[in-house]
């Protein structure tokens, strides 16, 4: 099950850095903002732990959130609900 | 007061079995000179290491001259690999292997491509089976030498399709090789493979043991430098006391493998019930049903690995992760990634002949504190 790679249509609403925090941190970091932000839009999420890859996808679909993407250390989430 | 200890990591090593610690304490007195000698205390070594192939190959339901004792697990998994590509070299070069074999078979095949050969993997699903239709297609495709393929998985329990699995590999005319590690003195030895590992502190024999089995008529050649011992698949000698204490612990696992698996499976069900009810923001992965009857494996949001099993620790229990944090490498575990579940905050739990109902309380009734108060000085709660 790999995640689907690939460049995601238009630029994100915002942009969140976690390069160099290592797992659980940018998940949390990604659980703080993205309710914040208004249903439909993207976050990027910015992270090169490894384990990122997994877990952010992991997450979106424990949180019944879009995971639209992965490039390199730019992952992308759109909030559903 | 320090917690009585409760050790629940029976996947990476069992305790010792009883039998194991009687034979081997009688072995290192009787079994100490080289069995390749012509002399009388030889002959006796030799009459044990004999009598040791025997038991273990009875267990498995195998012939002895098919069985060889190896120095670990890992090095029969590499064994396996390498001497069946080795042996197949004339009809390819492809390793196919599923996404979740041990690491153990992954560095082999790195060592295979490395070497000029190449690697065809094979995905799971998000419980953790093998997908054989992918499987099916792989090892049908030209030049493949041997494949791969894990009987249950180490990490999440999920047993795999070996008899679907080896019936494509019979079709396709391909040996199929499979590490029988966590099913061995556990379950039914499946049918259909070519070669076939194990390792003997997983059923609670000693350390330093593993099983390397080599059906008659499958090629298979040695990767290692000659040596004639073992028939000629191992080099050195084996540590005939260990060797002893592994094929006696094994027999008797194996006679009492469906009475625990009665026992245990239980205990796994109220853990993965328990869990998912009594903590919040848990993944509880791996096949519900067709699983290893010992081990269970979840994964707790927001929670870091490293610092869940320092806290389980503190309170006495033994447990591993599959946590990127948890690895030597920083990298979260191959098998969680392959099956797209949460790799951090991992709990492998494996129980044991040794573990008690009152052990798997003990630990059911202290997680979810202890999850809680990570997760409050981590500022997490809510999220």
């Amino acid at each position: 099950m790999t995640a689907p790679e690939g460049p995601v249509a238009g630029e994100p609403d915002e942009v969140l850095d976690c390069l160099g925090q290592r797992c659980p941190l940018p998940v949390i970091a990604l659980a703080r903002r993205l309710p914040e932000l208004p249903v439909g839009a993207v976050l990027r999420v910015l992270a090169d732990d490894p384990a990122a890859a997994v877990d952010i996808p992991a997450w979106c679909r424990m949180r019944g959130h879009d995971f639209l993407g992965t490039t390199g250390p730019a992952h992308h989430i759109r909030r559903a609900r | 007061m320090i917690p009585s200890p409760v050790y629940l990591d029976a996947a990476t090593a069992a305790p010792l079995h009883p039998v194991a610690r009687q034979a081997l304490l009688a072995a290192l007195d009787d079994g100490w000179a080289d069995p390749d000698r012509l002399y009388a205390s030889a002959r006796r070594a030799r009459q044990l290491l004999d009598a040791a192939r025997e038991a273990a190959a009875d267990t498995l339901g195998v012939r002895p001259d098919e069985l060889s004792f190896t120095a670990n697990g890992t090095t029969a998994a590499h064994s396996a690999v390498l001497g069946g590509l080795a042996g197949r070299r004339r009809a390819g070069t492809v390793l196919v292997h599923s996404a979740i074999e041990h690491s153990a078979v992954l560095h082999a095949a790195e060592r295979h491509v490395a070497g000029g050969g190449a690697a065809s993997e094979v995905p799971v699903d998000r419980l953790g089976r093998l997908d054989l239709d992918a499987w099916s297609r792989a090892v049908a495709g030209p030049g493949v030498a041997l494949a791969a393929l894990i009987a249950a998985s180490h990490e999440v329990g999920t047993v795999q399709p070996v008899e679907a699995a080896a019936a494509a590999c019979a079709d396709a005319g391909v040996p199929l090789y499979v590490d029988a590690a966590q099913t061995v003195a556990r379950m039914p030895v499946p049918a259909g493979w070519s070669v076939l590992t194990a390792s003997a502190r997983k059923w609670g024999g000693p350390p330093g043991v593993g099983l390397l089995v080599v059906r008659k008529g499958t090629r298979w050649e040695s990767p290692w430098p000659a040596d004639e011992r073992e028939a000629g698949r191992v080099p050195g000698t084996v540590n005939l006391p260990a060797v002893v204490a592994a094929a006696a612990s094994l027999r008797a696992a194996a006679a009492d493998a469906a009475a625990e698996a009665a026992r245990l499976a239980p205990l796994v069900d109220r853990i993965r019930a328990r869990v998912a009810a009594e903590v919040p923001d848990v993944e509880v992965v791996g096949d519900p049903e067709r699983r290893l009857p010992h081990l269970v494996t979840f994964s707790c949001l927001y929670v870091d690995g490293e610092a869940l099993l320092h806290a389980l620790d503190r309170r006495g229990f033994a447990v591993s992760s599959g946590s990127s944090c948890t690895s030597s490498t920083l990298r979260p575990s191959h098998v969680l990634e392959a099956m797209g579940v949460l790799s951090h905050g991992n709990v492998r739990v494996s129980l044991h002949r040794g573990t008690t109902e009152a052990d798997v309380e003990r630990f059911l009734a202290e997680l979810p504190g202890i999850i809680a108060d990570l997760r409050a000085q981590a500022g997490v709660v809510g999220l």
